[in-house]
């Protein structure tokens, strides 16, 4: 693996982390993450979405006029989300309801759009396919630790099964409440910024 | 006392640069200071200083708490003393030390808690940070506490202080730098993490849950009793539950946290705090004029509407300036002078808004009855905001004085 894919591949997963570092699709990630099972399934359908968005526009990118490349770039990604959200509805009826208008607004989820137009514009498919991947990855990989610990702290449970044994159920465990409720995502969120800045200095913005 | 400078002085190479205990230097920096006046002089002129500083400030701070603490503490005793045994109990005939004595069970634990779990947070901070460990955490840990209902689970009142000094205070970068009221932080964090044990009408009175109870006792706070009722104070006089009138919720002796249900008491504080020039009289002042303000644009609204006398929009500003903790959180809460407005204007215009949103929040939402604790947080997170406009009107007027503009 040449350098250019290993940091195509790797770097949004760490340093250019579309939630932790460029703060985008924060939105998402405050909405669909009390649960963990939820979490997953947006994190799919924004795989989806983006991986194939991103190869899609990549490889029109030289037919795109530029002044009306964002209402291209927009079509291609409301189609692929519509997709997303029918096969959602169709095979995964209920976690579909509980992601309620959240995979729909992945139309206007800032990564999609964002990759879009600063990579799949200017470069090629397979690179670009790539990208989408990564930048997923980075994504999901935020989702599930805000989902996790969401879970976890708020009702006890994993993936639905109790870890923790809660107080109602005759155990020990009293649920947080402020997980539950979406500044506990925030806080969740800001601690990892938190970690992640202070193991690696270099990101810290200048004061 | 010369014994104990000199232990100081005898430890001190242990703690300084290149001493086996270096690491540790916050904390003998802070039990030195604590003890006695540093002896750090300005190296540049101007020298001329005040003798004031962050240790005096904070005491003052702590002994214009003392009134409302030892009073929450009669009042914890008295309150389990009414549920228990009589609960027509005048408060001049309860047995006065065994209320405190009660109380003071009830307190002190929470207050060590508050003290060993808030404290090692601090220090460990402050290690790592490499700055001193403040006085600022002696009121923090005491406002804290006094927020809290008497029966709190001790787990809830340690992880609520660490995430009150942690996300409220260190993370800004300690002492003086944090945007949000730290104490403020720490219960609002319980708020809604627990909120059963810190919201509703069982937990204000201690005891409840344990069948100790009489029949007729209910642990309702008037500010919950206006907030399912309206505006009935004479339905609220005559009903045995709660017989609880204006002059007994100034006095204090209701139900509520432990340190918060005396009007009388914080007033007594806010006259040391205004005298002593630590807390700032413009913000209590805007706290008071914003709460009568709203107040009574909401008795016009009640009257015009035509919502009746009993609505709770018709309560009169007595009223709301003696239930929940409006006295409390406009005295001690707000007037903290890191995350308050700096600028006088902007203190006005703080305090005002304080008190507009309490009422706002107390009246008009229909998830928290109380409203002070939110809207003080509210305005600590806009406070530099109102400071900047200030100051750039300031700049403007002397600008168009000058002739520049």
């Amino acid at each position: 693996m040449d350098k250019a894919t290993r940091g195509i591949l790797l770097d949004p997963l760490h340093e250019k982390n579309p939630i932790t570092l460029q703060v985008l699709g924060i939105c998402s990630a405050l909405a669909v993450t009390t649960k963990l099972e939820t979490a997953f399934v947006m994190s799919a359908a924004l795989t989806f979405v983006l991986v194939c968005s991103n190869t899609t526009i990549s490889l029109l990118r030289n037919k795109i006029p530029g002044s009306i490349r964002i209402i291209t770039q927009l079509a291609i990604i409301a189609s692929l989300v519509i997709v997303a959200d029918q096969v959602l509805k169709a095979f995964l009826f209920d976690t579909s309801k509980a992601l309620s208008v959240f995979v729909g607004l992945i139309i206007t989820n800032c990564i999609v759009m964002g990759r879009a137009e600063a990579f799949a514009m200017a470069n090629p498919p397979m690179a670009s396919a790539l990208d989408g991947f990564a930048n997923s990855m980075g994504y999901s990989v935020v989702l599930i630790y805000v989902a996790l610990f969401r879970e976890l702290l708020g009702s006890g449970k994993v993936l639905g099964s109790p870890v923790f044994a809660s107080v109602s159920d005759g155990g020990w465990y009293v649920p947080n409440g402020l997980m539950v409720l979406s500044p506990g995502a925030f806080f969740l969120i800001g601690i990892l910024i938190w970690i992640q800045r202070s193991m690696t200095p270099t990101l810290q913005e200048a004061d | 006392m010369k014994i104990l400078r000199d232990t100081l002085d005898k430890f001190e190479p242990l703690f300084t640069k290149g001493g086996k205990l270096e690491k540790l230097y916050p904390v003998y920096e802070a039990a030195d200071t604590f003890l006695y006046t540093p002896g750090h002089r300005t190296a540049s002129g101007p020298s001329v200083r005040d003798g004031i500083d962050l240790k005096r400030l904070m005491i003052m701070v702590v002994i214009a708490l003392v009134p409302a603490t030892l009073f929450g503490m009669w009042n914890v005793g008295f309150q389990h003393l009414r549920a228990t045994e009589d609960w027509n109990l005048a408060p001049t005939a309860a047995p006065f030390f065994e209320c405190l004595l009660y109380g003071a069970i009830k307190f002190i634990p929470v207050y060590a808690v508050t003290i060993v779990a808030g404290g090692t947070a601090e220090a460990i901070f402050s290690i790592i940070r490499k700055h001193e460990i403040n006085e600022g955490f002696l009121v923090t840990s005491l406002l804290f506490p006094l927020t809290l209902p008497p029966d709190i689970p001790l787990w809830q009142v340690a992880v609520g202080i660490i995430f009150g000094v942690v996300i409220g205070k260190e993370i800004f970068g300690g002492t003086g730098m944090n945007i949000l009221n730290p104490a403020l932080t720490a219960r609002i964090f319980l708020y809604f993490a627990y909120p059963v044990d810190i919201s509703g009408d069982r937990v204000w009175v201690s005891g409840s849950g344990s069948g100790e109870w009489i029949d007729g006792a209910t642990g309702a706070t008037p500010l919950a009793f206006f907030y399912s009722n309206g505006n009935a104070p004479e339905a609220m006089a005559a009903a045995d539950s709660l017989s609880i009138g204006w002059f007994d919720a100034f006095m204090g002796w209701i139900p509520g946290s432990m340190g918060e249900t005396s009007t009388l008491m914080c007033l007594l504080g806010a006259g040391i705090l205004i005298f002593s020039k630590v807390g700032s009289w413009r913000i209590m002042a805007g706290c008071g004029m914003g709460m009568l303000a709203f107040t009574l644009l909401l008795n016009f609204v009640a009257f015009a509407a035509g919502l009746g006398a009993d609505h709770y929009t018709a309560v009169s500003p007595a009223w709301h300036f003696v239930i929940g903790s409006f006295a409390f959180g406009s005295i001690f809460m707000a007037t903290d002078p890191v995350s308050a407005a700096q600028t006088n204007t902007g203190r006005w215009i703080y305090g005002f808004m304080i008190g507009a949103l309490t009422i706002l929040v107390r009246v008009l939402n229909p998830a928290y009855p109380a409203g002070i604790m939110l809207a003080i947080v509210f305005m600590n997170v806009f406070a530099p905001l109102i400071d900047h406009y200030v100051m750039k009107a300031n700049i403007r007027r002397r600008e168009v004085r000058l002739g520049l503009q």
